[in-house]
Order: C-alpha cells, then structure tokens, then sequence
C-alpha cells in the first residue's frame, strides 16, 4: 500500500529525511520509533502534504499512485489520515459542522453523495459512544478548551468515521494518563482492519503494549536504522536508542 | 477625464467585460449633468413633488454647496469630480431585457452557490422574467397581509405623495439635513427609497425586504429610507441581497432614519455587496452611507446588523441616539475587505436617557491587500444616570499585506456610567489551514470556515433565511485569498 524509496524531505533548506526506505502493506500495523529530533514527525507531515515539507530526492506509492502529486486535500479523500499531535482550535465552529464539512468534502471528491445533517448526526453518534465523546462535546468549537485527552479522543473518532486507508498516528498518546492511553488505544485496535494500513509514530514504547505493532522501525538521523517485529520495541524500552542506533549505518 | 468618470466607465467597462447584467442604449431621461438647483428642481419636478418637499431639497443643496467633504475616514479614493455627474437617470422605456443565455455564467455560478432560485436569479441578473413570476404573487399576498395589520410598506416617493404629513413630521429628524456632508447630498437629490410605518402595537406580520418590494428593485444612487415603529410595535427589516447586484453608479450615498416610539422596537438587517472593483483595485462602488436610529421613546429597542462584503469604499456608522428611559441599541456588524477594498465602518451610541444600554460586535476581516477600520463612538450624557455600554472588536487578517485597524472614542460624562471595551487581532493560522486540509477541506472552504466561525455571533442575529445566504457569501467573498 505505501512505497517509500530512498526519500529525502528539506525544511526550510535543511534536509531533515535522508533516503528513508519503508514499506507497509495492507492490514498492517507499523510502529516507528526513535528518538526526538529523528524525523518523526516530518515523515508524518510529508505523508499528509503539509507546506514548506519539501521533496529533493527519492518517492512515495501509494496505492500505486504518486502521493507527492497529489494536493493535500485529495489525499484526504484517497484515504490518508493524520491523527495529529497537536489538534488545532477553530473558535465558532462547532466539532459537528467540522466533521459535516469534513467527511462531506471528502464524499464530494470521491464522487459520493453527500450526507445531510440528521444522517451525519447519526453516523457521528454512532461512532462516539465507544470514545467517550460526549454530545455536550459536539456541540462545542472544536478543541477549543478541550482536555488533551477529549482532543486526542476526538481525533480518533475521526479516523472512525472517515474510514481511512492509511491512518497516520503522531505521537497520538502524548500527555494521556494510562486510563486515557487504554481508551484511546482500544478506540485504534477496533480500527485494525485487513484493508487499512496503520503508521504509529512514538518515542514511547509504553504505548506499543496496547497497540501492537507487527513491525517495528528505528528512525534516526533522517534513515531507518533498525527493523525488527514487536520485540525490537522492548529491547529499546530496555536498552536505550543508543544501543540500537549505533549498529548499522 | 476626472477621475469619477475615469473610475465610472472602468465599473461599465468591467460590466461589460462580465457582462454582469450591464445594459446599454437604453433610453434615459436625464438630468443635466452637473449639480445645482436646476437638477435639484428636475428632480423634484419628475417626482411630481409638492412644494414643501421642493424646499426641503433645495435648503439641503444650498447647504451642501457650501460644505467640504470629509477626510477624517481611513480610505483613499481619487477626489470626486460632483459636477461630473448625473444625479437622475430613470428609464423612459420598459428596460430591454436579456435572456438567460446573455448572462455571464460567472454570475450565474455565484447564484448558484448562494442557493438563490432560478426565478430570482433572472430579477437579480436583469433578465426578462415572464408572468408566472412567484415573487409577484408573493409580494401580492405580502401586500395583502400588511394592509391587515394597518402597515405602510411603500417607495419614499408614494409616501410623499401619499402620507405628507406622517413624512413631514419624521424626515430629516434623525439625521439632520445639515448632519454630514454625504447626508446633506442626499437630502437634496435622493432618488427614491422605502417608507415604513408600523401602528401602535402592530408586530409586523412579516420581515419586511427591499427584496420583495418588485416596482423598486433597482437599488437607487442615493437611496433615503426611514422606518417610524410607533408605541409598543416590532418590526424587522431586511435590506440587500447578497447576490451581487447590478448597479451602473459609482458614487452611492444613502441616508436611513429609524424612528422607535414608546416601547418599540426596530430590527434592521443589511447585506451588501455591491461590486467592490477587480483583483487589482480598479473600479468598484463608493458606498458613503448616514444611518442612524432614534430610540425616541422610553423602553424602545433599535438593532443593526450589517454583512459588507462589497464596494470598493465603505464609509458607514449605523447609530443609535439612546434618548428615551431605558432604551437598548445594538450594532451587530460582518465588514470583509479583500484585494483592494477600503472599508471604515462602526457606529455611534449616544446615550442620553437613564438606564440605556448599548452592546457592540464588530467582526473585521481583511484579506489582500485590504484596510480594514473599526471607528465607534461611545458617548454618555450628564443625564445618562446607569449607562452600560459592552464593545467587543476583533478583527481577523488573511495574509500578510491587509490592514486592520481599531479606532473607538469613548466619550463618559456620567461617573455611574460603565463602559467595556475588548479587541482582539487574529491571523488564520497556517497550522488551522493544515489540519481542514488533511481532513479533506479546500482551502477556499477552509478559509470560509473558519471566517464563519470567527462570525458565528453577528450571524446568529440575522434572520434565518438571511443567514444561511449571508454565511456562503462569506466563503464567496474570499475565495483566493490565500495560497
């Protein structure tokens, strides 16, 4: 599903990814850790198609398709998802005329027809219950004043109700209490499913014991410099990125 | 060629490059071209107007020959040639219509994306409409419906000819014929415009619109309104569209007076968007618009709510003179400047009576390269015991090349008077664009989103069937300003 060859991404004229190679199929759940400062998070905004994440050298496939052509938009549309780390505030929008406005974009470009306000309603309901999203929540501008859990919550339950290919998670888990990180992780793990690719990207391995990934990547100093399953993540919690990051070149 | 001509033909030109519904070769009757009291006495002559109306005209002309125009306002614009002008221009003949094929899709394209049916998007396009019209019906029914309640919805000119006295006694009370430069002009060449009296504890049946009102639909150059809500009455009044109007002049100064008796109260609501000029700044209406409202009587209410979106100049302070006990005035207002647009709007509470109280909320949003003023004036009399006055300004910049500025007088001459004022500056934030973008959003839908949220409260104060149109519009208006 995501073909990553030899990417290297500059921001503001200072490579950050220096030939990153990744490969995730479908129905797969890879984590990359690594230290702060990696490159975690340009991997994940690249994705995503933020401005001034720049593309010198090297590609990304998606579904077969050139992903760095396509408008940050439409890539919603095609399926990328980005669970991001910081969710921003919008004041006088309401979380339910975002979401409306959101999935009905996201239908329009995919040719679907759009839903109206009772059905969306219904659709968002159905989805928040297991979130713990309350209608009060709805109701309010989105994130404005929300807890970072309900905005971690919250962003969750938008990658249940988009539905999408690829779910980017940024560091989905900062700042959450463990009662938080469980709910939040039973929200991902009821997302796992065997047309739908998941990156999750932590520097915590704590989280890897809820989500269990069935690939383990290191990212250091813009590369990928250790690969393993499940078990690499608990000998870094062991060891340290040091040891681990020191092998290969 | 002065500069109001030169700008007047780039508004035709550009007319005819959109063909936004411009029509040429009709047939006008005019009046001579220039301003003295020749035009003024034509004028009044073709309206059939009796003498006192006559005087009343020719006072104000003498006035304003001798007044200087106003420079206080932070907007530029070439000096108006005011000789250089036609101040009557009727169509002799029925208008020669287009079809709809004439119209520029371009304009059809916003109606569409206004939501404004085909039946109307003819009347607003100037295209020939055929009998079976919904809107003549309607207004016939509406007509129907007002007489019952004893309400006078008619043009200023039938009022004058109609009710003399009720306009003798009212016009000119509010806004003084000598009161401003711009109001003074009008008063002495208005062309036409709406009268409204709503009895003595009648609640207008209706929100009353210029929308309806079909004999009147083109919006005049110098419009005069006035609205008189006797004891214990209500009622709401629409004005504009917020389809982009066909409309030939350049220089447009309207003058609105709000009389609210005893217990009354006056909700008037406007949207404009006359055509504000090209990307680069050329053409474009020059809006210089005197309104203001009399809370005459002790417990009455008078309420703005404004959407500018267009014109090149916007030069607009709807007031409230608080003069009556206990009397309320709110001013609700949406002002969006994009590309070149100038636009310096406020208001002014005058608190006179006791226990008056005035609430202010001024949304300013600029894109481009767009000056964006707040100017609001707060004044408290000595006899203004218990005066409470709320001013909230926020203003919203798109880019980095567009202008936001704040400009309140707070005027306190009654120590138990309070008096809030809060500002806020925002930027749309590169991070809020992102995340709408990943979630699937346009940015064009971005940005009119979250400009609709910043919104939200002025919104909220128009009638319902307003403010779905009126948020769309917002989106419209600044389509491509950012990226």
């Amino acid at each position: 599903m995501l073909e990553i060859k030899n990417l290297h991404v500059a921001v503001g004229g200072k490579e950050i990814l220096k030939g990153l190679t990744l490969s995730v199929a479908e129905g797969e759940v890879h984590a990359i850790m690594g230290p702060n400062g990696s490159g975690k998070s340009t991997l994940s905004y690249v994705l995503a198609g933020r401005e001034g994440y720049e593309i010198t050298q090297g590609s990304i496939s998606y579904r077969g398709e050139d992903l760095a052509t396509m408008k940050t938009e439409d890539r919603a549309a095609r399926g990328v998802f980005l669970a991001m780390q910081y969710p921003v505030e919008i004041p006088g929008v309401t979380t339910l005329t975002f979401l409306k406005t959101a999935l009905n974009a996201q239908r329009r470009a995919r040719g679907d027809s759009e839903l109206d306000a009772m059905s969306v309603l219904k659709l968002v309901r159905q989805k928040a219950t297991a979130l713990q999203v309350s209608e009060e929540m709805l109701k309010r501008a989105l994130n404005v004043g929300f807890y970072g859990g309900e905005k971690k919550r919250l962003e969750i339950l938008q990658m249940a109700i988009f539905e999408p290919a690829l779910a980017i998670l940024d560091e989905t888990y900062s700042g959450l209490d463990i009662d938080a990180l469980k709910l939040v992780a039973e929200g991902v793990n009821a997302l796992r499913a065997p047309e739908r690719a998941m990156l999750v990207i932590t520097h915590y391995q704590r989280l890897l014991n809820y989500i269990v990934p069935d690939r383990v990547h290191v990212l250091a100093g813009g590369r990928i410099v250790a690969e393993g399953g499940k078990e690499l993540a608990h000998e870094l919690e062991a060891k340290g990125y040091a040891h681990v990051v020191k092998e290969p070149a | 060629m002065s500069a109001a001509a030169d700008t007047k033909e780039q508004v035709a030109a550009l007319g005819e490059k959109y063909k936004y519904g411009f029509v040429t070769d009709i047939e006008m009757e005019r009046a001579p071209k220039g301003l003295s009291e020749d035009t003024v006495k034509f004028i009044s002559a073709k309206k059939g107007e009796p003498e006192w109306m006559l005087d009343w005209r020719l006072g104000a002309f003498r006035r304003w020959s001798e007044m200087t125009e106003p420079n206080w306002a932070r907007v530029h614009y070439p000096k108006i040639d005011y000789q250089d002008a036609y101040y009557y221009a009727a169509p002799k003949a029925p208008e020669k219509k287009l079809s709809l094929d004439e119209v520029d899709p371009k304009l059809l394209e916003t109606y569409a994306k206004l939501g404004i049916p085909l039946s109307e998007q003819k009347m607003l396009a100037g295209v020939a409409v055929d009998a079976v019209f919904d809107s003549v019906s309607v207004a016939t029914t509406f007509k129907a419906k007002l007489n019952e309640a004893g309400v006078i919805f008619c043009p200023m000119s039938e009022a004058i000819r109609d009710y003399p006295d009720m306009v003798r006694k009212y016009l000119g009370t509010v806004v003084p014929v000598s009161d401003n430069f711009f109001a003074t002009l009008n008063s002495a060449v208005f062309s036409d415009g709406t009268f409204v009296y709503v009895p003595k504890g009648v609640r207008c049946p209706m929100e009353l619109s210029t929308y309806f009102r079909i004999n009147a639909s083109n919006t005049g150059q110098f419009e005069r309104t006035l609205i008189i809500a006797d004891e214990g009455s209500y009622v709401s009044y629409l004005e504009g569209c917020t389809a982009p109007m066909r409309d030939e002049n350049q220089l447009h100064a309207a003058v609105v007076e709000l009389v609210a008796l005893e217990g009354a109260e006056i909700k008037y609501s406007t949207v404009q968007n006359w055509y504000p000029g090209d990307e680069n700044g050329k053409g474009g209406i020059y809006n210089f618009v005197t309104k203001r409202g009399d809370c005459r009587g002790a417990r009455s209410k008078i309420s703005w709510t404004q959407v500018e979106t267009g014109s090149a100049i916007t030069w607009k302070y709807p007031s409230c003179i608080l003069r009556g006990d206990d009397t309320v005035g709110e001013f609700y207002s949406i002002a969006i400047a994009n590309h070149y647009q100038q636009a310096d709007t406020g208001t002014k509470m005058i608190h006179l009576g006791k226990n008056t109280r005035s609430r202010i909320i001024s949304k300013g949003i600029s894109a481009g390269k767009a000056q964006n003023t707040y100017r609001g004036l707060v004044s408290v009399h000595p006899k203004a015991v218990n005066a409470r006055n709320y001013t909230q300004c926020d203003s919203l910049l798109i880019g980095g090349k567009c202008g936001a500025h704040t400009v309140p007088y707070i005027e306190s001459r009654n120590s138990s008077a309070r008096i809030e004022h809060e500002a806020t500056t925002s930027k749309i934030a590169e991070d809020q664009l992102f995340y709408c973008l990943q979630r699937g959003i346009s940015q064009d839908e971005a940005v009119s989103l979250i400009v609709n949220g910043f919104c939200r409260e002025v919104l909220q104060q128009l009638p319902m069937e307003f403010a779905v149109e009126a948020q769309k519009l917002v989106g419209i208006s600044l389509e491509g300003s950012v990226g």
